[in-house]
């Protein structure tokens, strides 16, 4: 009688509170440069996977590394930033019973903040005055300009990290002894890894700076690469987490199921927060300078991440197991007939996840110390980011949009759009299969990441290598006209669809549900789990690289 | 929790665990651990550092030669080398300017090569041809350049 009771409230309130217009505009605002800036990203992909593929000559001006830094920065820092901005802040408002109207200006001021920021970068990559990269690693310095494009991004962050804790404070207080609601307990996770993880990188930012305008003479090499790599990784984990929330959160609802167990899916969110930030060293397994016991720490450090996500697929397919018997589906695997193939909004996160299953295989290869050096700044490592970002981050995020772009524009989702939806998902899924499945493939056999077509000479090992890397362009081809068609369909469903009432698809818990405990609200003690896990990874190899630091590097412009 | 999940993660964790357990044994026993080398060096005076005011190719026993190697945008100092099928070779490198990468294609050589730190890496040459060795770390507009050939005879 409780839980039914409870429900009917629960079902109630998820109808009556809707989003305000205020806050709905906020969302909108963020997707909207989220979903541009995969078009304008997406582009410049194609124009380097046409370079690879050796039938595309890129003229000066567009130079090869120039387009590749903007592709990186759009998408990897614009494109997932906004989204999971946008996205998080409309599970805030619906969740929370709205914006407080303070976090609402925040969410404005950090929304200008990051544009600026973005605006002051990108100008003097136009100029190629900062072809470095998204990972600008010194000794190679860009045009200042650059790097305080960088500190307002990250101001304007951290703007919206505050925004969500005072939000959520806001909503304990007044509810005392109650669980922050399962949506918002994962935009507490992602913001405050967004904090925690961009102290690193804000910190060699402005230590760059000053070096950069030629104030000091020289860098500590090794000293700005750790910090950045201490972010870097940090911040593909949020996306990852972005994305995971949704599979937990809304997926269920949507194929008409119960959600995963509520303890178990919020001890994964504790999880990912406290082991997150040291997964990043990985990246650093064959520099020199660190010895052969820390690197192997941090293959642990690195693999620990991989237990909440096979925690994960377990948890998704038991959901759908489930579901489907319940429908009435019969057999060891005959149950998935029962499953809504037809409808975009399982069929692009499901296949996200299914993308999840090789991607989480390469990353815990590449962070294991002999498998890294052998795949180490091939090829290989681009085919798996494009799997887990391109895929099961980004394909998500697509999922998501066809309820939550109609949702906050009061509008809802035809089945002429879905079935554009269903189209899209399966020339993606093509696109990135290939795409990624030869850049793993070429990498194996050696042929770099990060490097414009080139033939070495006409060295017949890299001549070699040209068959794999035409399927760059044949992919990268493919998934342009899918971002057209999810571009095309993000737009039409904000501002063309037919008006309505679109639901906020929280799924709800089993009815037999164990009740979650109390400690899992705890945020203080895991984020201080959480610096005691950066702390024991960092500060032996930090210490050594200041204590024992080479004379320093000054800046260069190689290019 | 059910009985089936309690399986699966008794699983997912014996697999980390081997994991860990084989990665160390290759790296601890048999010595196959990445290229970890800590020496410092002055980025800015690489040639009037000792060994590397002398980049080349030496003999060092039967069928074993180091090759000291300089970095520099967009080349590799020596650019030729030559050894005989069955050699084992150890290569010290170091960058002169910017960060580079240190890769031999069909071998698992592969190596950051940074300002201010000495990188060391072996690999015995028993297949004769010609080995194409890139720099697999971006370090500007030449970078698709730098490249050059290890002919084992």
């Amino acid at each position: 009688m409780e839980a039914i009771k409870k429900e009917y409230w629960k079902d109630k309130a998820n109808k009556a509170l809707g989003i305000s217009p205020e806050d709905a505009r906020i969302t909108k605002s963020y997707l909207s440069v989220a979903f541009i800036a995969i078009l304008v990203g997406g582009f410049l992909g194609l124009l380097q996977g046409m370079n690879r593929a050796g039938i595309l000559e890129l003229p000066v001006w567009a130079n090869y590394y120039k387009v590749l830094t903007a592709h990186g920065l759009l998408l990897v820092v614009v494109l997932s930033a906004f989204f999971t901005i946008g996205y998080f802040y409309a599970g805030l408002s619906h969740s929370l019973g709205g914006l407080l109207p303070k976090v609402r200006k925040m969410a404005w001021i950090g929304f200008w903040m990051k544009i600026f920021g973005f605006v002051l970068a990108v100008i003097p990559i136009l100029q190629g005055d900062a072809s470095v990269m998204y990972t600008f690693y010194p000794p190679m310095a860009a045009a200042p300009m650059f790097y305080i494009g960088l500190v307002f991004i990250v101001l304007g962050v951290w703007m919206l990290a505050f925004g969500a804790f005072i939000n959520v404070a806001n909503w304990r207080k007044n509810h005392k002894g109650q669980h922050i609601p399962i949506i918002s307990f994962f935009a507490t996770g992602v913001f405050v890894l967004l904090f925690f993880g961009s102290l690193p990188v804000a910190i060699e930012v402005f230590y760059i700076i000053p070096w950069a305008f030629g104030w000091i003479d020289t860098i500590n090499v090794m000293v700005s690469r750790t910090l950045f790599w201490a972010f870097g990784h940090t911040l593909v984990n949020i996306w990852y987490m972005t994305a995971i929330s949704a599979w937990y959160v809304f997926v269920p609802k949507i194929i008409d199921g119960r959600r995963w167990s509520d303890m178990l899916t919020r001890i994964v969110v504790i999880a990912l927060v406290i082991m997150n930030i040291t997964g990043g060293f990985h990246h650093q397994i064959i520099d020199p300078g660190i010895s052969e016991s820390v690197k192997y720490m941090h293959v642990f450090m690195s693999l620990a991440i991989g237990f909440p996500s096979l925690m994960t697929a377990y948890a998704m397919f038991a959901v759908f197991e489930k579901t489907a018997r319940k429908k009435g589906g019969r057999g060891l695997v005959g149950w998935y007939k029962k499953m809504p193939w037809g409808d975009v909004r399982f069929l692009a996160p499901f296949i996200a996840m299914v993308a999840f299953i090789p991607a989480g295989a390469g990353g815990i290869v590449q962070s294991t110390n002999q498998l890294n050096q052998v795949v180490h700044n091939s090829m290989w490592v681009v085919g798996h980011f494009h799997l887990t970002l391109g895929m099961t981050v980004v394909m998500t995020f697509f999922g998501v949009s066809y309820w939550l772009v109609p949702f906050v524009s009061g509008r809802v989702l035809t089945p002429a759009i879905n079935k554009l939806g269903i189209i899209q998902t399966i020339v993606w899924t093509v696109g990135m299969v290939l795409m990624s499945g030869a850049m793993h493939w070429v990498g194996l056999l050696g042929s770099p990441r990060r490097t414009s077509y080139s033939t070495y000479f006409d060295n017949a090992t890299a001549l070699s290598w040209d068959p794999y890397l035409f399927f760059l362009a044949i992919g990268g081809t493919l998934l342009m006209i899918g971002v057209l068609l999810q571009v095309y369909a993000v737009f039409n469903m904000m501002f063309f669809a037919p008006k309505g009432e679109t639901e906020f698809p929280v799924a709800e818990e089993e009815e037999d549900a164990t009740p979650t405990p109390m400690w899992t609200e705890r945020w203080g003690l895991w984020i201080v789990l959480m610096l005691t896990l950066v702390s024991m990874a960092y500060v032996i190899p930090l210490v050594d690289f200041i204590v024992n630091a080479p004379p320093g590097s000054p800046p260069f412009k190689t290019w | 929790m059910h009985k089936a999940e309690k399986v699966w993660l008794t699983l997912s964790f014996g697999m980390i665990i081997g994991f860990m357990l084989i990665t160390g044994y290759q790296a601890f026993a048999k010595d196959m651990g990445p290229p970890s080398y800590g020496e410092r060096i002055d980025p800015q005076k690489v040639d009037e550092t000792a060994p590397f005011d002398n980049p080349g190719i030496t003999q060092i026993g039967e069928k074993e030669y180091e090759v000291v190697m300089t970095l520099q945008v967009f080349s590799f100092t020596p650019n030729e080398i030559e050894v005989p099928a069955g050699s084992t070779v150890h290569f010290t490198m170091t960058s002169k300017d910017v960060t580079h990468g240190f890769q031999v294609a069909d071998t698992n050589i592969n190596a950051m090569v940074m300002p201010g730190y000495i990188s060391k890496i072996t690999q015995k040459f028993d297949k004769p041809g010609e080995y194409l060795v890139l720099c697999n770390e971006y370090c500007g507009a030449g970078h698709q350049m730098m490249g050059t050939t290890i002919t084992v005879k």
